[in-house]
């Protein structure tokens, strides 16, 4: 009993290491942030400690809710089109007899610098790209599409970058989910679709939460996918925010702007998991 | 009455190589308990699949009523399965559970409250019915899969080794519930088990399979009584094989009986049988007698006409508390199994003991020809 007690207590103790890392390397960057939001800007860039509520003020100008619009009209049909593709590649994937070859291809392209990946996309979609060359060579078009630099670029790539993290959640819920059920849904009445969205969907939402995070979110901060492949109908929030530290050297407005991407993010996830939680309120959360 | 007849027209289904079902037929009669009943991985699942409609087969047809419904997706037919795992929905409630069949229909609430109501009830879960599946026991699972099936008032009831996962006890009063419920609704049951007792104690009707083929239907005392195979003998109930050749067989004056005399293969005694056929003389048939047929003393019996009487050591006597299991050596080498049944407190005679002489007997009208001799 004693014995057992003492175990019990050290548990606490286990957490410290990890909670350290937390707080230096997560925590304390927050706190500047917020604190640099609410001082003056400086002359070069940095802060001056003069506490100030413009930067909050400024954020509710048009242009800059534009942007934030923007951002968040973007970041939605990536994580929607993610999502699509990603629930059939799932369920193949947990039905395919190769799932390890399968599994693999889709965990190699995080071997690869991310920005490696997005210049092979420039490459395929520019204008001397692979796609215009071949159309150009096989005589469709003769001129070449403008296939970079715009919205649908910004959206294509993002879709692909995100893919894998959507995947692989919804696969690891499918995985969970006894087939045997849509049967039993079937002998019940259901037809095929039936079954899936009454039986299937409900069965691995919490895996497709977790996508929908995973997507959502790096696409909503994302600033180096729009800077290589986006043009000017898609500048994002990210974009803003590293051009305010660079180039405006506005400090406190990029801290601001960076609370506000946290808070929204931040909300986001306690929805979907506070959503979760009602649902199945003794289920542990695996993701 | 509700139910419909099923009946099954020579279906055949491999799997590659394998032989999963050969040419099984059956015709199962409106309102019937009917069991099918065979050793793990005789096909039995596959046979029901195909009925529900999730295997398609390789050759045949069954018919629900006069209707073939091989064509059909398992959702357009009007038969309700209890599945081997139960699958029960794990997201949706006990009541969700079994009301998922009228949702589909898009019933009015009040209506399918009505009906869930009533169906919780008849399987004694009115007090369970907002817990998840996984918060119930492995019984009250099983009452929930039976009422989901029930629901929807199919023709057809498919249930595959419903009771199989549960233990012996509860098992024994879920299969009386079971046989309740079919008075009740008067619908088909096609009950497949690989438990000869639970066949054997419900059933109007059984099929006996294995390796994919039928073997003998019948009322469950035709199979225990006068199984068709060696496999059958066996596999129902406990029971004693010899193999004999048949010297003699005539018919028995004022009676459809014949009278045959077997050799047992290094014996000098012969057995004598009754059987409703004439058999071949020199015919090699197998000779099966229940263990609980047969009688046994210290002293030799009076010698009744046509009492088959052996000598034997007794080898192993096993206690089970209703009865003892003696197994005795012949004298040819054989090992003959006895059940003796403790009817009174103190049984009549002294008690016998390993390694005692013993005499085993019983009469003519006991035992059974089994001519399928080669299985
Ligand atoms: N999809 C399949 N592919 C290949 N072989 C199969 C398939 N389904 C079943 N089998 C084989 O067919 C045989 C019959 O299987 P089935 O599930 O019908 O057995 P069963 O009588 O229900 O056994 P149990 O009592 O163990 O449930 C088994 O040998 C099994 O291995
Ligand atoms: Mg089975």
């Amino acid at each position: 009993m004693k014995n057992l007690k003492l175990k019990k207590d050290l548990g606490s103790y286990y957490a410290y290491p990890m909670g350290i890392w937390f707080s230096l390397f997560f925590l304390l960057p927050m706190v500047l942030i917020f604190a640099y939001s609410f001082l003056s800007k400086g002359l070069y860039g940095g802060v001056e400690l003069q506490l100030s509520l413009k930067a909050y003020r400024d954020i509710f100008q048009k242009a800059y809710l534009l942007i934030l619009g923007r951002t968040v009209v973007i970041s939605f049909e990536a994580t929607l089109y993610t999502i699509i593709i990603a629930i059939p590649c799932a369920l193949a994937l947990a039905r395919s007899k190769r799932q390890t070859l399968y599994l693999t291809l889709i965990i190699i392209p995080f071997l690869i610098n991310s920005l490696l990946r997005i210049f092979a996309w420039m490459s395929i979609l520019g204008s001397d790209g692979i796609i215009n060359r071949t159309l150009i060579q096989l005589g469709i078009i003769t001129d070449s599409l403008p296939l970079l630099y715009n919205r649908r670029a910004v959206i294509l790539v993002m879709v692909y970058m995100y893919l894998p993290y959507a995947i692989l959640p919804i696969f690891s819920a499918i995985d969970r989910f006894d087939f045997s059920l849509l049967e039993a849904a079937r002998d019940l009445g259901a037809t095929k679709m039936q079954s899936y969205i009454k039986v299937l969907f409900p069965s691995i939402k919490s895996g497709i939460n977790t996508a929908i995070i995973f997507t959502f979110i790096p696409a909503f901060g994302a600033y180096t996918i729009p800077l290589f492949v986006g043009g000017k109908d898609s500048y994002l929030l990210g974009n803003l925010i590293v051009d305010q530290v660079t180039k405006t050297r506005n400090w406190p407005l990029a801290s601001a702007f960076s609370m506000f991407l946290t808070l929204i993010s931040t909300v986001l996830v306690m929805y979907v998991f506070v959503d979760d939680k009602k649902k199945n309120p003794k289920k542990k959360r695996k993701i | 009455m509700l139910g419909s007849s099923v009946i099954i027209e020579h279906l055949s289904k491999d799997y590659g190589d394998f032989h999963a079902l050969k040419d099984v037929s059956m015709n199962i009669n409106q309102g019937e308990f009917f069991s099918i009943l065979g050793p793990s991985g005789c096909g039995k699942t596959t046979l029901l699949r195909i009925i529900a409609g999730f295997v398609f087969p390789d050759e045949g047809a069954v018919y629900l009523g006069d209707q073939n419904i091989v064509d059909l997706p398992p959702e357009q037919r009007d038969c309700n399965t209890v599945f081997q795992n139960y699958a029960l929905f794990p997201h949706l409630s006990i009541y969700e559970n079994i009301a998922f069949p009228l949702r589909l229909q898009k019933m009015s609430e009040s209506a399918i409250d009505e009906r869930v109501k009533k169906y919780l009830k008849m399987v004694q879960l009115e007090n369970h019915s907002q817990k998840k599946p996984n918060q119930v026991s492995g019984g009250q699972r099983q009452r929930v899969a039976i009422a989901r099936a029930l629901i929807n008032e199919p023709k057809v009831l498919l249930l595959d080794e419903p009771l199989s996962a549960l233990d012996a006890k509860l098992r024994s009063n879920l299969l009386i519930d079971l046989d309740n419920i079919h008075d009740q609704i008067g619908i088909t049951f096609i009950y497949i088990t690989h438990d000869q007792s639970e066949a054997l104690s419900v059933s109007d009707r059984i099929a006996v399979m294995n390796k994919g083929e039928i073997l003998q239907i019948g009322e469950p005392f035709e199979i225990y009584e006068s199984p068709a195979t060696e496999f059958v003998a066996s596999f129902i109930g406990e029971t004693n094989i010899f193999s004999t050749t048949v010297s003699e067989c005539s018919k028995k004056e004022d009676t459809d009986e014949y009278l045959c005399k077997l050799e047992l293969d290094n014996f000098s005694v012969p057995v004598f049988v009754t059987d409703d056929g004439p058999t071949e003389v020199g015919q090699r048939v197998s000779y099966t007698v229940r263990p609980e047929k047969i009688h046994i003393s210290l002293q030799k019996p009076m010698g009744r006409k046509y009492l088959n009487i052996f000598k034997g050591i007794v080898e192993e006597p096993i206690y089970a508390g209703f009865q003892s299991k003696l197994y005795i050596r012949l004298e040819n080498g054989e090992l003959i199994k006895v059940f003796k049944q403790h009817i009174k407190f103190l049984d009549e005679g002294p008690e016998i003991s390993y390694l005692d002489e013993v005499y085993v007997s019983w009469t003519a009208t006991d035992g059974y020809i089994i001519e399928d001799i080669d299985r």
